[in-house]
């Protein structure tokens, strides 16, 4: 009331990785060029955004569950799950296209409803209850298919291979569903309760928050998110894959794409925009060591290296704003 | 409230209690810690449902189930933890779960317009409706909740030992406040220990014990002596116990000790001696004993520890070194909530001095040291977050006792922990330095630092504003505090 804390021009973590997407483009184009390719020609330019809007839609939905406060684990399997199911009900067939999007929401759907309930209404830890749930899929998948099953007409093949000037549709896609995302964490009541929720669930309760709702709605939108992510997977590979979600490491991907992106692992602060960098980040990272032919084992360890090194300025950061808080 | 009845697991925190707020009324409710003060309120907002019992608020019966009735009916609560998030804007944490929509989307516009006209309202301009909650202080947070309760409209407003976190010259702009939601005809239940304040606010009173009423009288009618007879079922006769005779040897020396929040010290720490710390919150109080129990440690000056020369850099040192640090943030730094009373008082002995064998000894002891210090618990296992304040004190205390400490400091020790408790720590931190220990005690809580300090400290803006004797005036320790001269130096 009397004195007026000092104001500082709000560093918000969600802009690191834009700048750390930046200087690796700089630096990545500059190695690139330097060992005779081009970071930037067309052909790398659209690998790159076509690598990038799988695991992006996907990790726009861990970054609802993160918010949250949550998690989920089960999205890779919920990406093989509905893969399979879009393709085996198309059959081939451009008339069962919409239908077949209608099974995969209705699935994932489910599946998140499932999720949200386990965590809320039987508390059990998010970890645990989507890995659970997860692996429930797993056996599924592996005792009912062998290989790739049911085929994707050409028609819902424009998805995975169209473009649009140099940005595929499916890239397209992701930054629309992104943009969506923000709109509803950002400028919603449910995305204002979901930050709320993560940032301290027993606040949001005593301040009329139906918490429980919030959980199970993030995770339904999460599990949506992964649901896309099958369709589009299933345009692109033409038929339904029972390993593409856990081969893709779309779990663990999409949460460290998350974390990159400057959003709170404990939840209730972060955003998309963070997220969407760290999508295009890791896809960076990717185009700049294929484009170098580096061993692939060396790149998996560049990428453990940023992330662990981006979580820990984020803590660093962190804790010297505490300390300086402590000391005001 | 009418018969208002309540049991946990069986046991009966609340029996028969009845109590009511006319609009325009400031009623103080008082009692030890475990009284169910905080019971009876969290009723009242509908955060627990009462076994027995009726509400009614404007003659109406009400029934809350969760605290979404309890709003919607009138009724808001400041809550004795801050229920705020640290991440989000001031308008944000005043809408939360009753955002303004337009179209279907939050209209942040009209909620920072309402939030800076309820701002105003209040008297509190220099809180922005777009600052981040993290960003305030504490007593502007506790704005932020106060209108966060007004934006409901309530009728009733309840709030739980709203002064605990703020140094006396914010509690005189919250006395202001709570005037002023008086003339505004807001019924007002209000919750404290701090009897002073009861007097200055209330004009009626109801002394609660072990969950039941025991008396409700008029301020004007009410004496401190008698309610603190009503409140522990016992006179205090003298509150605090006597001081040192002689001043000991110097057992602590800083000379020009300082680093990033502490301009450079000079002090002394004597055996057999309570140094009592004064000053404003944020003076650097907390930031001295953290250096000293190498939190956030020395960088320039000098620190000697018995003639030699000592320099903690983490905690593990300091506590080698045999100091001990009881934090003001007890909840969050003292105890490791979800474990039992025994696992907490075994912390630091088991940190210090790790071994597989031969722990059963150390158990003991360390038994015999919460039995020393009375802690009142189901025993043992029990998790210490189902004790009191005061009980969990005395098990943080029990902890730094069982490394057998020359140097504690403590950091608002008896903050949110209840008259009778109170004057259990207040000796026990006297017999410390009688058997030799030399004791730092920083207290916001001036009758406190007068009442058991052998000579006080005044911080201010990291630096010692000045030296006071025991026997100083309430106005000496302010005015070094403030800085403002005052006429009659102690």
């Amino acid at each position: 009331m009397t004195t007026l804390t000092a104001r500082r021009p709000r560093i918000d973590s969600t802009n690191g990785v834009w700048l750390a997407l930046g200087m690796t483009l700089i630096v990545g184009g500059i190695l690139v060029a330097t060992d005779g390719g081009s970071l930037f020609g067309q052909n790398s330019t659209v690998s790159l955004l076509q690598r990038a809007a799988g695991l992006g839609i996907v990790a726009v939905g861990q970054t609802f569950a993160i918010l949250a406060g949550s998690l989920d684990l089960s999205v890779a399997y919920v990406i093989s799950l509905t893969s399979l199911i879009a393709a085996e009900t198309m059959a081939g067939s451009d008339g069962r296209v919409l239908p077949a999007i209608l099974a995969v929401v209705a699935v994932s759907g489910a599946i998140g409803l499932v999720n949200g309930l386990l965590i809320t209404k039987l508390r059990i830890n998010a970890f645990i209850a989507t890995l659970g749930v997860g692996l429930l899929i797993k056996g599924y998948l592996e005792q009912g298919y062998a290989g790739p099953a049911g085929s994707v007409p050409v028609s819902f093949q424009h998805l995975g291979y169209d473009r649009v000037g140099p940005a595929p549709v499916a890239f397209l896609l992701f930054i629309g569903v992104a943009a969506v995302a923000w709109l509803v964490i950002n400028r919603s009541r449910f995305g204002h309760h979901l930050i709320a929720t993560g940032g301290d669930l027993d606040v949001a309760r005593l301040s009329g928050v139906r918490t429980d709702w919030v959980l199970i709605r993030t995770h339904i939108i999460c599990s949506l998110c992964a649901g896309i992510a099958g369709l589009y997977l299933a345009s692109r590979l033409g038929a339904g894959a029972p390993r593409v979600g856990a081969e893709g490491g779309y779990d663990l991907e999409s949460i460290a794409a998350v974390v990159l992106g400057g959003t709170v692992l404990a939840g209730g602060k972060g955003g998309v925009a963070g997220t969407v960098g760290g999508v295009l980040l890791l896809a960076v990272i990717d185009g700049i060591f294929n484009q170098l032919a580096v061993d692939p084992f060396f790149k998996q360890v560049v990428r453990g290296v940023v992330i662990v090194a981006a979580v820990a300025i984020y803590a660093l950061r962190l804790r010297r704003k505490v300390v300086r808080k402590a000391a005001a | 409230m009418h018969g208002v009845g309540k049991s946990f697991y069986g046991v009966s925190v609340l029996s028969n209690v009845d109590i009511d707020v006319h609009p325009g009324e400031v009623h103080a409710v008082v009692g030890e810690n475990g009284a169910g003060k905080s019971t009876l309120m969290k009723i009242a907002s509908g955060v627990y449902q009462p076994d027995s019992g009726t509400l009614r608020i404007a003659g109406e019966s009400v029934v809350l189930h969760n605290p979404r009735d309890a709003q919607a009916a009138g009724v808001g609560i400041i809550h004795q933890e801050f229920n705020l998030l640290p991440e989000r804007t001031v308008a944000e944490n005043v809408f939360l779960g009753r955002e303004p929509t337009r179209r279907g989307l939050v209209d942040r516009r009209a909620m920072r317009a309402r939030t800076a006209e309820l701002l105003t309202a209040v008297g509190a301009e220099t809180v922005r409706p777009t600052d981040r909650v993290g960003a305030l202080g504490v007593a502007q947070q506790q704005v932020v909740e106060i209108v966060k309760a007004l934006s409901l409209d309530a009728r009733v407003l309840i709030m739980d030992e709203p002064t605990a976190a703020l140094a006396d010259h914010e509690v005189e702009l919250l006395y202001a406040l709570v005037r002023r939601l008086q003339a505004r005809g807001i019924g007002i239940l209000y919750v404290s220990h701090r009897l002073a304040e009861v007097f200055d606010l209330s004009s009626r009173i109801t002394v609660l014990k072990d969950g039941r009423r025991v008396v409700t009288v008029d301020t004007a009618d009410a004496t401190p002596e008698a309610l603190v007879r009503h409140m522990v079922g016992r006179e205090l006769a003298s509150y605090y116990p006597p001081k040192a005779d002689a001043p000991g040897t110097a057992l602590v020396t800083l000379a020009g000790a300082g680093n990033g929040r502490l301009r450079p010290i000079d002090l002394e720490l004597r055996a057999g001696e309570v140094l009592g710390v004064g000053g404003l919150q944020g003076s650097g109080r907390s930031a001295l004993a953290r250096a000293l129990f190498g939190v956030e440690g020395f960088t320039a000056g000098r620190m000697t520890l018995d003639g030699r020369p000592v320099r903690p850099r983490s905690p593990r040192q300091a506590v080698r070194a045999g100091i001990a640090y009881v934090t003001e943030d007890r909840k969050g730094e003292g105890l490791a909530l979800s474990q039992s009373v025994l696992d907490n008082a075994l912390l630091a002995s088991r940190a210090a001095t790790p071994r597989w064998f031969g722990g059963g000894a150390r158990t003991t002891s360390v038994r015999d040291l919460l039995a020393a210090v009375e802690v009142h618990a189901a025993g043992a296992d029990q998790e210490v977050r189902y004790l009191s304040g005061g009980n969990q004190q005395k098990v943080v205390l029990a902890r730094w006792l069982a490394m057998k400490p020359r140097v504690l400091l403590f950091d608002e020790p008896t903050r949110g922990i209840d008259v009778g408790a109170k004057a259990a720590i207040h000796e026990l931190i006297r017999d410390l330095a009688d058997q030799g220990a030399a004791v730092l005690m920083i207290s916001s809580e001036l009758p406190e630092l007068l009442g058991m300090s052998d000579r006080i400290v005044v911080m201010r803006d990291g630096a010692l504003a000045g030296e006071l004797p025991g026997d100083a005036s309430e106005e000496a320790v302010l005015s070094l505090a403030t800085g403002t001269p005052h006429e009659v130096p102690a």
